[in-house]
């Protein structure tokens, strides 16, 4: 008799567990699973707006994905994405480091740790698409950096920041930089501050230099957190889209040499095209998948 | 029982809306709400100062007699006003009487996306006639007719562009800023780049930018962007590449987008641009004629017709498909667009050049009028001459989205990052992303 109460009572409380899992499993179900089938559905379809007329939808198979692999475009935005991706992200991982190993080094002592902190996570608080607009104003070709240098008399005649491939994937990369360098900062250092600190006790007492514990035991323990930090970059670097979107007033000039990928699926949203569009998301969706895996192999085989 | 007689009212307002929805899709009477969507409130105004009988109630209600007008105001930026404007059409057929589209607004570069499509109702099914608005000027009227020859949008507004000068730089360059001798420097393309040479020499830019010419070019095609479901460039905007890129290489020229900062320097003199083309309000309004120190505000600009007639801006009212307040929308249009009256009254309150050309032809004889921002000149008498010939017969659904993606994707050419092919290749590609069902 206890013993069924008793048993009773565990199957009562595991409901509590499905009930606070529910409003997770519901969001995602509603916002993430059902549009995620759906765009793989819409991808084999040929559905999209022609000023006032709707085209579609109708069954074509995968003339979606064959109509963006005929073309070579797809590639050179895939190659934008990651040009202005690695551009942004080593700075952005050699400065994390270097600030997150200071702000955790308690020999050290730092003073203001707490503001400096919040400043550098300060650029991540502005809209990505005002920023934007702050270096389109900033960079333009009567705009105020151009003015300095002339007056310095560095440059001539005014650059053209906006017509120049490098320079307008470099405007893209220093913002992604600023606007990021912050926050990984604040997880590098999460990740540090977790390293049992009697590691380093040893190290000094050994007469470890600290270049020498930086590389031989905080960068080997920090793994777990440099490859989560990796992969949730790469996927955001992937998905790229305001700052380029808004700097370039959408065209990824010149010659859309800064379209990145989600520019591209915009650009179908013009008529409305969800075929070609879904196609294009589950496209990015694989590609994203497979670097990810890759990057997790690699960093997992060093661990081994 | 106020509240019986209440519930009474409702029901049959109930009623008598289901009722009118029943009868499809053809235009019905009676309605109590009059829904009008547009992007900003310059006809809003328009309605409340000249429209008789029209009371406002508050920012988005009015009142006409005892019919509601509700204004939905959507932003025209990135395209949402069209959003939400084609969302409501899509489902017209299915809203109920009191939530249908009655009235929309719509601007000439994305007419025909409407006036060619079934959600618009023809203006002879409202019962205006041709003898209506005879004395309404022909381009106007030629913007808002369907592939049918259909008239579908009436318009308050002309918006005929002419040529604004620099009167200062005129007199340096060409030793005079008289309209008339101005011309003649700038009187067809070819002179113009070969003008632009001399202006450049002493040290101003002809235009601010090569998308300033683009829409004068534009207008005087005589093809259109799609024939045949083919994409199709004109020869008069291979014009346009060809004389910009001289410029541009030339350095008499920029190449920023309309609207930009480096654009609107030329407004004040110490941004050196000799001219800038567009219509009445482009002077009036939108280049810091209030502004100390600005050209406009001592007026220093001249106006003469230059190279090519063309207009710029405008708004059309077009009458939904299956409204219930077709006599409201008959009366609007007729009182807003074809009382001579009604039209002299914005022309004196709002500065506006009306479609009317009677009107229009007595102020530009009318010597007490002259532009303060033109230097005392009345440029009346030009618009009238210039929108005369205009000749818009080529327009066509796809201008909105062609020239625009033509204008961004030849800047790569003018700026040197790619040759004129790529560029072209750029172009028919972009167009083929907005408009999936064309071919090249």
């Amino acid at each position: 008799m206890a013993k069924e109460q008793a048993k009773r009572k565990v199957v009562r409380y595991n409901k509590w567990g499905y009930i606070f899992l529910a409003p997770f499993a519901i969001v995602y179900l509603i916002f993430h699973l059902i549009p995620l089938i759906t765009t793989i559905g819409n991808s084999f379809f040929e559905n999209y707006r022609s000023g006032l007329k709707q085209i579609g939808p109708t069954f074509i198979g995968l003339d979606n994905f064959i109509e963006l692999f005929s073309n070579p475009d797809i590639w050179l935005y895939t190659k934008n994405t990651l040009i202005m991706w690695i551009l942004g992200f080593v700075p952005q991982i050699i400065v994390s480091l270097l600030l997150a190993a200071w702000f955790s080094d308690p020999s050290l002592r730092l003073k203001g740790q707490r503001f400096f902190k919040t400043v550098i996570y300060l650029p991540n608080l502005i809209m990505a698409s005002a920023f934007a607009m702050l270096f389109f104003t900033l960079f333009s070709d009567g705009g105020p950096i151009n003015s300095i240098l002339i007056q310095l008399g560095i440059l001539e005649e005014p650059f053209k920041f906006m017509s120049n491939t490098w320079s307008v994937r470099s405007l893209v990369a220093i913002m992604n930089f600023l606007m990021w360098f912050g926050n990984t900062t604040i997880l590098l250092m999460a990740g540090m501050m977790g390293i049992d600190t009697s590691l380093f006790e040893a190290a000094e007492v050994d007469g470890a230099t600290s270049t020498q514990v930086f590389w031989r035991i905080t960068l080997p323990l920090l793994r777990p957190i440099l490859v989560y930090v990796l992969i949730t970059s790469l996927i955001g670097g992937l998905q790229m889209f305001d700052v380029p979107q808004i700097l370039t007033n959408g065209e990824g000039e010149p010659m859309r040499t800064s379209m990145t990928l989600i520019m591209y699926l915009n650009k179908h949203l013009f008529s409305k095209n969800y075929g070609m569009a879904g196609a294009l998301s589950v496209i990015l969706f694989f590609i994203t998948g497979a670097l990810s895996l890759l990057v997790y192999k690699i960093s997992d085989k060093k661990n081994k | 029982m106020k509240k019986k007689v209440l519930c009474a009212l409702l029901v049959a307002a109930m009623a008598a809306g289901t009722l009118a929805g029943c009868t499809g899709s053809g235009a019905t009477d009676g309605g109590k709400v009059l829904n009008i969507y547009c992007w900003n409130d310059e006809f809003q105004r328009r309605i409340t100062d000249h429209y008789p009988g029209y009371e406002e109630v508050d920012e988005t209600t009015g009142k006409i007699g005892d019919v509601t007008v509700k204004w939905s105001i959507t932003p025209n930026q990135n395209g949402a006003y069209q959003e939400n404007l084609d969302s409501a059409l899509l489902k017209q057929d299915d809203a109920k009487a009191d939530d249908k589209v009655d009235i929309f607004l719509i601007e000439a570069d994305y007419a025909l996306k409407y006036v060619d499509s079934e959600y618009t109702m023809a203006i002879e099914d409202l019962g205006i006639t041709s003898s209506d608005i005879s004395d309404q000027y022909t381009y106007t009227q030629d913007i808002a007719t369907d592939s049918e020859g259909k008239l579908k949008g009436l318009t308050w507004q002309g918006c005929p562009g002419v040529l604004f000068y620099n009167r200062a730089a005129a007199k340096e360059i060409f030793g005079t800023d008289d309209p008339a001798e101005v011309q003649e420097y700038v009187k067809d393309w070819d002179t113009f780049v070969k003008t632009a040479e001399t202006v450049k020499e002493k040290g101003y830019s002809m235009v601010s930018s090569v998308n300033d010419t683009y829409r004068v070019y534009s207008n005087n095609v005589t093809s259109k962007w799609v024939v045949d479901g083919k994409i199709n460039i004109d020869e008069n905007i291979m014009k346009w590449v060809e004389d910009s890129k001289k410029m541009v290489d030339a350095g008499q020229t920029g190449t920023h987008a309309l609207w930009s900062d480096d654009w609107s320097k030329g407004f004040y003199p110490e941004g050196k641009v000799f001219c800038y083309f567009g219509p009445a309000w482009l002077v009036n309004f939108s280049m810091a004629a209030d502004q100390e120190g600005s050209i406009g505000n001592q007026g220093g600009w001249g106006a003469t017709e230059g190279p090519q007639g063309f207009f710029w801006g405008g708004t059309w009212i077009c009458a939904a498909k299956g409204t219930d307040n077709a006599s409201e929308i008959k009366d609007i249009m007729l009182k807003m667009t074809a009382d001579e009256e009604i039209m002299k009254g914005i022309v004196v309150k709002d500065d506006d050049f009306v479609n009317n050309k009677p009107a229009m032809e007595a102020m530009a004889e009318d010597s007490s009028y002259s532009s303060k921002i033109l230097g005392g000149q009345n440029p009346l008498s030009m618009y009238c001459a210039a929108v005369e010939t205009l000749d818009l017969s080529n327009l066509s659904a796809y201008d909105f989205g062609c020239n625009e993606t033509f204008q961004n994707a030849m800047k790569n050419y003018f700026d040197g990052n790619a040759t004129l092919d790529e560029a072209l290749d750029l172009f028919y590609k972009a167009v083929k992303e907005k408009y999936p069902e064309l071919t090249y």
